[in-house]
């Protein structure tokens, strides 16, 4: 390897790319041509063999220029961490046996120390899984099962992506009536209850939801006092990121927690801070107002692209209106204060779901989105 | 952390809240739904009408108004007033009796209910003892005669409704004295009529169901005389000396009678069946009225030959050899006549026929020669044909409103000239601030202009778009061309006309310029019409255009109506707007927005396929855009022809299977299984209904696409000013919004005043907005520098507003269904956003800016939008920022109707129809409220009114 000619310009002016690959304790130094960059099997055979290690199965990792760690093994992300390495491509290999699965991710830039400490000491980790599947990061998410620590065991918070996929939603919801516990005994209220899952639709697909579950919320907003249509009118709304408590016909599936037999586990479902709650709840929008919606635009009919967010000043007037808008509605009583248990999940909601990088994602939504 | 700070509650905010909103419903127009009962005051002179729903509603001079509402809301059946009294008796169908009493209270007068009342029988007695048949008030007003199905007259006493038992008129009483053989107990079963005597208060007559007249003397509690008509009664009428009266009947005939000291049981003096020979329908009512030239006035209602005008609803006047019968275009529920109330006055001399029908009132003049109707000032059928659509323009400069008052005078030659007969009372409301128009569009091709600035709504000025069109119906068929010798002498009365020749002809959208004049018109067979206002007749040619919205796509079939045919050659038109250029789209699909821009002389127009724009000073097309998805077959074939309801297809179902019941049956020779088939169809229709009851109501569950359904319709088309490309050049633009969550804005060139002719309009397309959300836009709209609503065209030219702030950042703002978005211009970048649906699962249905003035200081005034859910309530938003400020409910939520034609002012007030006739409008401000406020004060009564006397004896000494 010349090293007059690992000059960022210089290597840029020659096409190639520097590579620093790390197995364990060592490193190797190499160099790829930036515009011819090959496959991934063939890099990763290359990987092999610089490392000397031909028959151990291993991950590949790269930082990316963010510092995230993310992996390398299919010829899309391979491609991707060569193009986007400037000046140095920082390989990570770890045995697949040891592999730290939770070190990759977009979230990894705040935790990246922590990371690499766990990476580049192996030895130190203690939870070594021995069942592989795969790595979350190679699929994009249908469904989700949020907010198990909070909920009661008896109902279910859904979370169907719809945008990531062109599978209808695919159910119905009807009418029904429930019976609940209340000072006067048994009651029968009106409810809303899945009535059918379309064959091959997102929600039969993702085993979570089934007939004559009871819904009970809608994206944090409780159903109980809203028509049909209401509801349905407020799930089509919240399509591209629909939230769903329901309460399971079949109970029988329910997660135990170990926890629930504490005298704590009252305390999780039924929130104590009722003060914070339009707060929190504004949390959850929030979070939401970044992630469910880019409008699109085509000017002077060039291509369609996103509409972009306005200067943050207009943003935090828009902070402000929302949370405004939540409080009176809650003071109009459209926001019942049984709600509150929502609020704590509202707020873990917006953080365990981040926004997916902006490229990829108008990527994704100009191949389905934009017909005219 | 600023979230955690919560900046909603500023107290400032608060107070300026209260003083700017405020809801109320303040006054109902129009014509009310089904009403049942009718009755008259000839001493306040107010009417009273009462409805099958238990409303009750008082008219006098025109803007006064009072409404009640009986709890029961049971249908009221009659309506009497308390002689020389500020109060009224309503009799409902659940035999209750209410007294209501007009009292002031605050400087106005109220309709207050005071005492409710059910007459009750001796205990095991059965309903009909005590089923009131008729009401009579006293004049003494102390008392009520109840007459009864069983007979017996009550006594009640007022306002306490205490029975007198002692004072009861039994049957046996009455009987004592007439020998039997004419009559026996059955002769007293019901009683149909209760007639005070017109001079004496101590004597009353008393009809029987089955013809059997008596006088009662009330002092003495005997029968005088006794009248033993042969035929079923159905009402009497006393001429206003008291030496006659005269009874009408179930036969079709009336008989009048002659009372007098020295025969107890008198003949009568004349018996005629005026349209007999054959059998004749009944007479229900009549009058007697005498007349200073000595023919009387006999009118009656009913009475037509059965066989060949029995379904005709008919009242009939006769006076001398003039006899007109007047026939209503729907039942007619009851009537009353104005005459000379001056008990002094020796003839009732009668001025005017007032006519409560189903579906309107009608007033007839019969002092002038030929009895032509008067013009009413309210209580106008909305109906008269259905209304299709709405519009409301707030302040008409005077002058377009002088013209427009001048075209519909002009249509009104044929109405008598006589002032409002019915005018009690005083409207102490004060002016309205402005002049404001309610345009509604109807079925059959026309345009109705309503004053809507104060209490009463009045039909100025109605216009109609058929003469443009080739119509089945020829327009030259006068219905109310009279034969010279036609018997029964029927003349056609009234406006109520729910049948549309032809429903392509129907208006959907309307748009009026209320400073140059212009209006467009654009209906259901995709017909657009740009009209002028022009004060004279003129006949002209209307320039004719075709815009093809499908321009790109091919191969596919339109199957709905065809487009309406035009006139070839000049049409002649009435003064008034009129026509001079017609767009037909194609296909012709319902015509779903429209605009209007009289400065730039442009016409905007979108159907379920696409949008265009017109130049109507060039009158050229300058272009179409379709919007229509490829595969949205259904958009495509016909005016939602296939989106058929489910009760419409079970009913086309049900059809079928009766139809081929039928002819099974035919086949089989009609033998003795009819009713076998009758019951094996009645169970199968329980079992198809069952069947339907059994099968879950579901809702799909399903994000919107592209691919959806009518995502083309066009929902919303909006002209602007504004920055569209770049930052430093304004220019013209059209923005049109879809179903399917598009927007599209064209940047326009229009050309100079001076070159206006000469170069051709153009438009390019500048951006298109995809909102991801799909919802349908419903509005769409520009702030500008100041973030104030973009002003109207023309109306900076004519000094009404301030020139809009072209030098700060101009804001679009995007209504969805689901949403409020604001953007950023010229570069589209989201600046904020209120959800609606996903919080409160409630959608958008109509959403204005409305100008809001504080009721303190008068230099405080902002605009807000707003919004009218699907759920029925009413929401006000405030601009720029989007906060919700207040909420309201105001229509049911079930009432799809309602919320349809809801139109809001832009002063924040508003319309909706409450049934097919009538609506209901209220106010979101605290500033511009329109509500009845009006004062009844009890006229001075006449020194010589006997009536008022109460001892009897004394009358009638002074009386010989």
């Amino acid at each position: 390897m010349n090293r007059a000619q690992r000059g960022a310009a210089g290597s840029r002016g020659l096409g190639t790319m520097e590579v620093k690959s790390k197995f364990g304790a060592e490193f190797r130094r190499f160099s790829l041509e930036r515009s011819k960059p090959g496959k991934f099997e063939e890099f990763y055979g290359l990987l092999q063999h610089v490392h000397k290690i031909p028959n151990v199965d291993v991950l590949v990792g790269y930082t990316d220029i963010h510092g995230d760690l993310l992996p390398i093994n299919n010829d899309d992300n391979y491609h991707k961490a060569v193009s986007t390495a400037n000046p140095l491509l920082r390989i990570f290999i770890q045995r697949k046996e040891d592999a730290d699965y939770s070190a990759f991710g977009t979230d990894t830039m705040t935790r990246k120390k922590n990371v690499l400490s766990n990476v580049l000491r192996p030895d130190n980790h203690k939870k070594k899984p021995h069942i592989v599947i795969s790595m979350p990061q190679d699929f994009r998410p249908v469904s989700s099962i949020i907010d198990v620590d909070i909920l009661p065991e008896t109902h279910r918070r859904v979370r169907l992506y719809k945008y990531g996929t062109d599978k209808p939603l695919g159910f119905y919801i009807r009418d029904g009536s429930s019976v609940r516990v209340t000072p006067h005994g048994l009651e029968k209220v009106p409810g809303i209850f899945i009535s059918r899952l379309v064959p091959g639709g997102l929600a039969q697909s993702t085993g979570l939801l089934a007939v004559n579950d009871e819904v009970l919320e809608v994206n944090g907003i409780e159903v109980s006092g809203k028509s049909l249509d209401q509801v349905t009118d407020m799930m089509i709304a919240n399509s591209r990121n629909l939230i769903i408590t329901v309460r399971p016909a079949n109970q029988r599936n329910n997660v135990v927690r170990n926890s629930r037999t504490s005298g704590s586990s009252g305390q999780s479902t039924e929130s104590s801070l009722p003060s914070s709650t339009p707060n929190i709840l504004g949390n959850l929008l929030q979070g939401e107002e970044e992630s469910d919606e880019e409008d699109i635009i085509i000017e002077d009919s060039g291509e369609p692209q996103q509409i972009p967010k306005a200067a943050p000043t207009s943003e935090s007037i828009e902070s402000l209106s929302q949370i405004e808008l939540l409080h009176e509605s809650t003071q109009n009583g459209f926001l019942p204060s049984s709600e509150m248990n929502l609020n704590h999940s509202a707020g873990s909601i917006s953080m365990d779901y981040e926004v997916p990088e902006p490229g990829r994602k108008s990527l994704e939504e100009d191949g389905t989105i934009i017909t005219l | 952390m600023r979230r955690f700070l919560r900046p909603g509650h500023d107290p400032v905010r608060e107070r300026l809240k209260r003083d700017l909103f405020q809801f109320n419903k303040t006054v109902e127009h129009g014509f009310p739904h089904q009403p049942s009962a009718l009755g008259y005051s000839p001493f306040l002179r107010l009417m009273a009408i009462g409805t099958r729903s238990g409303a009750i509603k008082l008219y006098g001079a025109p803007g006064v108004e009072f409404m009640g509402l009986h709890e029961e809301n049971n249908t009221v059946m009659q309506i009497h007033f308390i002689p020389d009294q500020c109060q009224l008796v309503t009799l409902l169908d659940d035999n209750s009796l209410h007294l209501w009493s007009l009292k002031q209270h605050g400087g106005a007068s109220e309709l207050l209910e005071e005492h409710r009342f059910t007459l009750k029988g001796p205990p095991g007695s059965p309903p009909s003892a005590t089923q009131v048949t008729a009401v009579l008030p006293h004049s003494s007003r102390e008392v009520l005669y109840l007459g009864t199905e069983s007979g017996n007259i009550f006594v009640v006493e007022l306002p306490s409704f205490r029975v007198l038992e002692d004072r009861t008129i039994t049957p046996e009483a009455v009987l004592e004295r007439i020998p039997e053989d004419n009559c026996n107990r059955r002769s007293c079963e019901l009683v149909e009529a209760l007639q005070e005597h017109p001079k004496n208060p101590d004597q009353i007559l008393i009809g029987y169901s089955r013809g059997l007249i008596v006088l009662w003397d009330l002092q003495n509690n005997k029968a005088t005389h006794h009248f033993l008509g042969s035929q079923q009664l159905e009402n009497l009428y006393w001429q206003r000396d008291g030496s006659k009266f005269i009874s009408c009947h179930y036969d079709g005939s009336y008989t009048q009678w002659p009372v007098s000291s020295d025969n107890r049981q008198p003949e009568p003096l004349e018996n005629t069946v005026p349209y007999g020979p054959f059998p004749c329908k009944a007479i229900s009512k009549i009058y007697w009225q005498t007349t200073k030239n000595g023919l009387p006035y006999i009118i009656f209602q009913g009475g037509m030959p059965r066989a060949s005008y029995g379904d005709r609803h008919s009242i009939s006047v006769i006076h001398g050899s003039q006899q007109t019968a007047f026939d209503f275009t729907s039942r007619v529920i009851d009537f009353f006549i104005i005459f000379s109330s001056d008990p002094a006055a020796e003839f009732d001399d009668p001025s005017a026929l007032v006519v409560l029908a189903e579906e309107e009132l009608v007033v007839i003049d019969l002092k002038s020669a030929g009895w032509p109707a008067v013009h009413p000032p309210y209580l106008a059928s909305l109906h008269c044909s259905a209304i299709t659509c709405s519009h409301h323009v707030s302040n008409i400069p005077l002058k377009l409103w002088e013209r427009i008052i001048s075209a519909g005078s002009k249509q009104n030659i044929h109405y008598s000239s006589m002032p409002w007969p019915i005018d009690g009372g005083t409207n102490i409301a004060p002016d309205p601030p402005q002049r404001d128009l309610l345009l509604t569009g109807h079925e059959d091709g026309t345009v109705r202009f309503w004053d809507a600035s104060g209490v009463c709504l009045h039909l100025l000025y109605k216009l109609s778009t058929v003469k443009v069109f080739l119509t089945d119906a020829d327009p030259n068929d006068n219905m109310n061309t009279l034969g010279e010798d036609e018997w029964p002498p029927l003349r056609k009365v009234g406006t109520f006309d729910p049948y549309s020749d032809d429903p392509r002809l129907g208006i959907q959208k309307i748009y009026l310029c209320k400073y140059s004049g212009y209006l467009a018109v654009a209906g259901t067979a995709g017909q657009v019409l740009v009209m002028e206002l022009n004060d004279e007749d003129a006949e002209h040619v209307v320039d004719h255009a075709e815009a093809d919205l499908l321009q790109d796509q091919e191969g596919y079939r339109w199957k709905g109506h065809e487009k309406l045919k035009t006139r070839d050659g000049p049409v002649r038109f009435e003064a008034g707007f009129q026509p001079f250029v017609l767009v037909q789209c194609q296909p012709p699909a319902v015509v779903t927005s429209l605009a209007l821009h009289s400065e730039w002389k442009l016409v905007a127009f979108g159907t379920s396929h696409g949008f265009g724009l017109f130049d109507h000073q060039q009158k050229r097309l300058v272009f179409v855009k379709c919007t229509l998805h490829p595969s949205d077959q259904l958009a495509l074939e016909g005016p939602l022809s296939r989106v058929k309801s489910l009760k419409k297809s079970l009913r086309q179902s049900f059809r079928r299977i009766r139809r081929s019941r039928v002819s099974s049956r035919k086949r089989r020779g009609g033998s003795g299984n009819a009713s076998e088939v009758q019951e094996a169809n009645a169970k199968f229709d329980q079992e198809a209904l069952q069947e339907m009851e059994l099968a879950p109501v579901q809702r799909k569950i399903e994000a919107r696409s592209a691919e959806d359904s009518f995502t083309g319709f066009v929902r919303t088309l909006y002209f602007a000013d504004t920055f569209l490309r770049d930052s430093s050049r304004h220019c013209p633009s059209l923005w049109a919004g879809t179903n399917g969550g598009t927007v599209y804005a064209f940047c326009l060139r229009v050309p100079p005043a001076e070159r206006r002719m000469d170069e051709p309009v153009r438009a390019e397309q500048a951006k298109e907005i995809q909102l991801m959300h799909r919802a349908p836009v419903v509005g769409i709209l520009v702030l500008d520098g100041r973030s104030t609503p973009l002003p109207e065209p023309l109306e900076v030219a004519h000094d009404l507003s301030k020139s809009p702030d072209m030098q700060g950042s101009h804001q679009l703002l995007v209504v969805s269904e689901e949403q409020f978005k604001v953007f950023t211009l010229p570069k589209v970048s989201s600046k904020l956003k209120l959800k609606l649906t996903a919080l409160e699962g409630c959608r958008v249905r109509k959403v204005t800016v409305a100008n809001f003035g504080s009721c303190k200081t008068d230099d405080y005034s902002e605009n807000d939008l707003a919004v009218l859910t699907n759920l029925g309530d009413i929401q006000i938003i405030s601009l720029p920022f989007l906060k919700l400020q207040i909420r309201y409910p105001c229509i049911r939520k079930e009432d799809v109707s309602g919320i349809a034609s809801c139109v809001f002012t832009k002063y924040g007030q508003g319309f909706y129809l409450i049934s097919p006739s009538e609506f209901e409008r209220f106010s979101l401000s605290t500033k511009w409220l329109v509500e009845p406020r009006c004062i009844v004060d009890m006229p001075e009564v006449t020194s010589n009114n006997h009536v008022h006397n109460k001892s009897g004896t004394e009358n009638a000494a002074r009386k010989s």
